[in-house]
């Protein structure tokens, strides 16, 4: 290979996606996923892990298989590759590490509809070598992982008092105790991700003046 | 060989096939007995958890069989079915059977304090299928334990059926009113009234799968009703 592993150029693969063209904030996609699994940070964190285990192996699969495929069908093929390494991860967890698989539950048949990994198959795996197409799936899965995180969260913390199931909002100061807060019961329903992910957008826009079109 | 032909796109689509399902049939195969193991223990788990005895994946199988001395089926009428396993009883199958001639399955448990009975119950949630454990004193009435599953409730949301403090609230609620008649245990939203030996509280924007539970062991705990007033 005539370029190093990580040259500046591969490594803005990494790197793009968690900024300028964030998948979720930028080019609003994966959008239905991230509404369905930030009511809680654990499932975000989860969901982000196995997105970018399936995004970067996807990617390099369709990169190998690039030259064979035949343009008619890309499509179908694209979709069989990922169902069938979501159904792969699927069995294997729940052989070997069967409460993993049981938290998971609906969201492994969820990254098949991710329109992200699609997206960027026919985006960059398509007419980019391997190890390209791996970064690109890495650094995107990630870009959606970040929000992911952000939003579950925001979410978890406000609508539950908790963050990844520990205790924050002490128990003295609720209501019920005779205190004088209350959890707020929209932020777990996914109209308040929808919002929170507007938030980070609107933020991120008017940091970045680029990318608000006219 | 032209990339857009119709013999290779077909003979393309013919070889990915063959080769996934064949890749993916193999792969299910090998990993069969281990998940099947591992449900087994799951479940193992559950009904222990329902007598609440909780266990590790490693010891579940010892304590199970130290626990669960007894365990048979019984019918619509109260009526000891020989020849089943009670643990094999397949609850899917049976509930799509009519109502007399569902096998019902009941564990037996013996704890510190005095011999339960654990019946194993399902139900449909949101998405899909809810079930559970429910463990009774030796009155038949007052609720030792709970535990409740599901297959794809949203997290956070209906979900929250299967975490402790859901299933600790029901722990001394009581199935029959005072005139004998079963009344089960609803989910009750904020400021809705229900007496209060008969209702816990519901889960914030879980109402579907809340009212799911709560058909479930209505519906489930009658069709006991005979075998319950015998041993009553």
């Amino acid at each position: 290979m005539s370029e190093p592993l990580f040259s500046k150029k591969n490594l803005k693969l990494l790197s793009d996606p968690m900024n300028n063209s964030n998948p979720i904030t930028v080019q609003v996609l994966g959008i239905c996923s991230a509404l369905a699994v930030t009511a809680q940070l654990k499932p975000s964190v989860v969901m982000a892990i196995s997105v970018m285990a399936v995004m970067g192996l996807a990617n390099v699969i369709i990169s190998l298989l690039r030259n064979t495929i035949p343009n008619r069908i890309r499509i179908i093929v694209q979709l069989v590759v990922i169902a069938s390494l979501v159904i792969l991860v699927d069995q294997v967890l729940k052989a070997f590490v069967y409460d993993v698989s049981k938290q998971l539950s609906v969201f492994v048949g969820l990254i098949i509809t991710n329109c992200i990994i699609m997206g960027r198959l026919e985006a960059f795996a398509l007419g980019n070598r391997p190890w390209p197409s791996f970064l690109d799936g890495v650094g995107n899965a990630a870009g959606y992982g970040v929000i992911l995180i952000i939003v579950g969260s925001v979410r978890e913390l406000f609508g539950s008092g908790s963050v990844y199931g520990y205790q924050i909002v002490p128990d003295s100061w609720y209501i019920a105790n005779g205190g004088f807060y209350e959890n707020n019961g929209m932020m777990i329903l996914p109209p308040m991700a929808l919002i929170t992910v507007g938030i980070i957008i609107w933020v991120q826009r008017s940091r970045n003046r680029k990318l608000i079109e006219d | 060989m032209d990339r857009n032909s119709n013999t290779y796109t077909f003979i393309y689509a013919a070889v990915m096939v063959i080769l996934v399902a064949a890749i993916l049939a193999s792969v299910a195969m090998a990993l069969r007995p281990r998940q099947a193991r591992n449900i087994e223990i799951e479940k193992k788990q559950n009904i222990l958890a329902s007598v609440n005895i909780s266990t590790t994946v490693a010891n579940t199988e010892e304590i199970y069989a130290d626990k669960i001395r007894t365990q048979y089926v019984v019918n619509l009428k109260g009526e000891v079915v020989e020849g089943v396993d009670a643990f094999e009883v397949d609850l899917k199958r049976e509930k799509a059977k009519p109502v007399e001639e569902r096998l019902l399955p009941v564990f037996e448990c013996e704890t510190e304090s005095g011999l339960k009975y654990i019946f194993p119950l399902r139900g449909t949630g949101l998405w899909g299928p809810v079930w559970g454990f429910v463990s009774l004193n030796d009155d038949m009435n007052t609720i030792y334990g709970a535990n409740f599953d599901h297959e794809s409730e949203t997290p956070g949301l209906g979900a929250e059926i299967s975490t402790i403090w859901f299933q600790e609230a029901f722990k001394g609620k009581k199935l029959f009113d005072e005139s004998g008649r079963l009344v089960s245990i609803t989910v009750t939203k904020v400021g809705q009234e229900a007496p209060e030996t008969h209702s816990v509280d519901g889960i914030s924007g879980g109402t579907i799968t809340s009212k799911g539970l709560e058909k479930m062991l209505l519906e489930d705990f009658d069709s006991y009703k005979k075998f319950l007033m015998k041993k009553k």
